[in-house]
């Protein structure tokens, strides 16, 4: 546990220790230009864009109702009988003789929907709660130092649970639905979002516009707001990134643990692709369309968040 | 390094102590109560009450935390409501099989991890290291379940290479003396029923592997990659050592250390996986319980579980950290 702590604490020191020899330029721009030449963050950031636009275009790119049974009477799964791709149907029918492709189109927009709730959640809990700790900690005092020291126990408290297995416990206490799933998964991120912004408050405390701003006499909390504070923010913007496509692939898990949406007619990746396993012999296309979106949307993510964290990563920069 | 290991063991206090006033506050805070939690939801009024009484509902929040924090202490966690039996026992008895499971998994993601990160490091920018970032990219990508599944339609139920389910053929006539039915095996001398639990444990074995040996790879790339850029390397080299000699004491040794700290926190998410992994091949583990146990609303287990599961991936950290203490002398001081 303390071990995985250090592991974010070292992420949140190495990216704030950036910008040394930045030769004037802000470090957010020479970052970005950075970003702009890597080859993964150019894949990541174009399999982000198009899923974000199949999201919200959904209606008008899906050709067909996606939860009308239109074909009910061409597909028999007990028959181990289903309508492959034709013209009418560009991934043909699933097992309720639905439109596959419009399903796709459409279960896009709740990955993203759950995807961008639950970092939300996270990352704005997190950050409440990392904030806090990291400004009562930069703050000093003795009251400083015991409020920081209670909010890490309790952060570290959550940080010994398993990512997942804290969702699954969030999950099943709430039972099963959408809202459920949204927030089991941003719960089960507060303590690494937290964490993080902590250590990157606490690492950006030492350095010397801190001790320059402090000695022309700016007021301690106007340092911690205005000047700590948003220089800390990257390694928390590069989770958010990561934490977008973690989010997706934990989503799927609980909605093949029965924790999703249980309104099974609401197309949602993971809930098809655990329906679709029940019909892996007859039709394994209808579980490998979604878990190939599940899969390139978060790799999208992972590769973009990667590529973030190597152009604010001073070790990295050549 | 007795008072290292002291000290660790005493910081296991705070952590656990936290854990039950969490669990605590989770099962009160549930809408209805406890008695929502811990009654099948067509319960009567009359065990309503009963449950109120013998839980002492109407007790001061102190006391009934105290009683919570003195039941856990003696190992009563409650009972299922699927079997009856104590949560206790349940997780005992079904804890070898995940443990087997898990270890299996951290065997072949160290053994081929820790290889393959170290060549791509050596050969950076080479095929191999391509194939190795983008390989351990989509490893973390891929939802487990469905790897599992994959393994199971392919390699079992078309190619009949391995079995599918369970942890045993029936009918194997095997001695059991710890539940661990590979060490079973091997202890009594009967190699049949040995090869029998290997073949078993090669499928959920690789499938919960994914995500810790695409985590192990990178962070042994991550890491030598590091190491071959420090000083002390080049120096080792400057003066002449043999090749061989740099790389093993050199750059492995001081490239392990953070790799074996992750070796600590993906304890975590193979506890995790087993859930995942365990109901695809109906493999009997505390993760299937676990999964059974969501799908029917067994409360006590849940909980039970859930601390229980937590408690064990806190103690192989710590035991983590110490070996990491023995590995590297400077931990020690700190």
């Amino acid at each position: 546990m303390s071990k995985k702590s250090d592991r974010i604490d070292r992420l949140a020191e190495l990216t704030a220790a950036r910008a040394e020899d930045s030769e004037g330029h802000s470090v957010w721009r020479e970052s970005f230009h950075r970003l702009r030449r890597s080859p993964m963050a150019i894949v990541g950031a174009s399999v982000v864009v198009v899923f974000v636009l199949v999201a919200l275009l959904g209606d008008i790119i899906a050709p067909h109702d996606p939860i009308s049974q239109s074909w009910r009477d061409e597909v028999f799964p007990n028959r181990n009988e289903f309508v492959g791709p034709r013209p009418e149907n560009l991934l043909g029918l699933d097992n309720m003789g639905r439109d596959q492709f419009s399903r796709m189109v459409i279960g896009a927009r709740q990955s993203l929907l759950v995807g961008v709730v639950a970092t939300v959640l996270g990352l704005s809990a997190g950050a409440v709660l990392g904030g806090v700790a990291g400004a009562a900690a930069g703050l000093g005092g003795v009251w400083g130092a015991r409020l920081d020291a209670v909010i890490m126990r309790v952060v570290d408290v959550m940080l010994a649970l398993p990512t997942l297995l804290l969702a699954v416990t969030v999950a099943a206490l709430l039972g099963p639905s959408l809202v459920t799933v949204m927030i089991a998964v941003g719960v089960a991120q507060v303590p690494i979002f937290a964490r993080l912004l902590r250590g990157s408050m606490l690492a950006q405390a030492n350095r010397d516009y801190v001790l320059a701003a402090s000695a022309v006499g700016v007021r301690t909390r106007r340092i911690v707001v205005a000047h700590i504070l948003p220089n800390s923010l990257g390694p928390v913007i590069v989770q958010a990134t990561l934490v977008l496509g973690i989010a997706i692939i934990d989503a799927a898990a609980l909605s093949y643990l029965g924790l999703g949406n249980p309104d099974p007619a609401v197309p949602e990746w993971g809930t098809m692709l655990a329906d679709a396993q029940r019909f892996l012999s007859g039709a394994p296309e209808l579980a490998v369309y979604p878990a190939l979106a599940i899969i390139i949307t978060a790799l999208g993510f992972t590769l973009l968040g990667e590529a973030m964290r190597e152009s604010l990563d001073p070790k990295l920069r050549k | 390094m007795l008072r290292f290991v002291v000290r660790r063991l005493l910081q296991l206090i705070p952590t656990l102590f936290g854990l039950s006033v969490l669990l605590f506050a989770w099962i009160r805070l549930l809408p209805g109560g406890p008695e929502v939690a811990l009654l099948p939801e067509n319960a009567t009024e009359e065990q309503r009450q009963a449950l109120r009484q013998s839980m002492g509902l109407d007790d001061p929040i102190l006391v009934q935390y105290g009683r919570f924090l003195g039941d856990i202490a003696q190992g009563d966690l409650g009972v299922s409501t699927q079997t009856n039996r104590p949560v206790l026992d349940e997780f005992l008895t079904k804890f070898p099989a995940t443990a087997e499971l898990a270890i299996t998994a951290m065997i072949i993601a160290v053994a081929v991890g820790i290889p393959l990160g170290y060549f791509a490091a050596r050969r950076r920018g080479g095929l191999l290291d391509m194939a190795a970032v983008t390989g351990s990219l989509v490893g973390i990508c891929t939802p487990v379940f469905f790897l599992a599944f994959v393994l199971k339609v392919v390699f079992s139920e078309q190619l009949g290479i391995f079995p599918s389910l369970s942890r045993q053929t029936p009918g194997i006539d095997a001695t059991s003396i710890t539940g661990f039915h590979v060490l079973d095996g091997v202890l009594t001398g009967e190699w049949d029923a040995a090869w029998d639990a290997i073949m078993h444990l090669v499928l959920p074995g690789i499938a919960l592997a994914s995500i810790p040996l695409a985590v192990i790879t990178r962070m042994t790339r991550a890491s030598v990659l590091e190491v071959l850029d420090e000083d002390y390397v080049r120096t080792a080299n400057a003066k002449g050592l043999h090749h061989s000699t740099v790389r093993g004491r050199h750059v492995l040794r001081n490239a392990m250390l953070p790799v074996v700290t992750a070796v600590g926190y993906l304890a975590g998410a193979l506890l995790a996986g087993a859930v995942l992994t365990e109901s695809v091949f109906n493999f009997g583990g505390i993760g299937q319980f676990l999964y059974q146990a969501t799908q029917e609303r067994d409360y006590p287990v849940l909980l039970g579980f859930i601390l229980l599961i937590a408690t064990v991936y806190v103690l192989i950290n710590m035991l983590v950290d110490i070996s990491y203490g023995l590995l590297d002398p400077r931990v020690r001081v700190r």
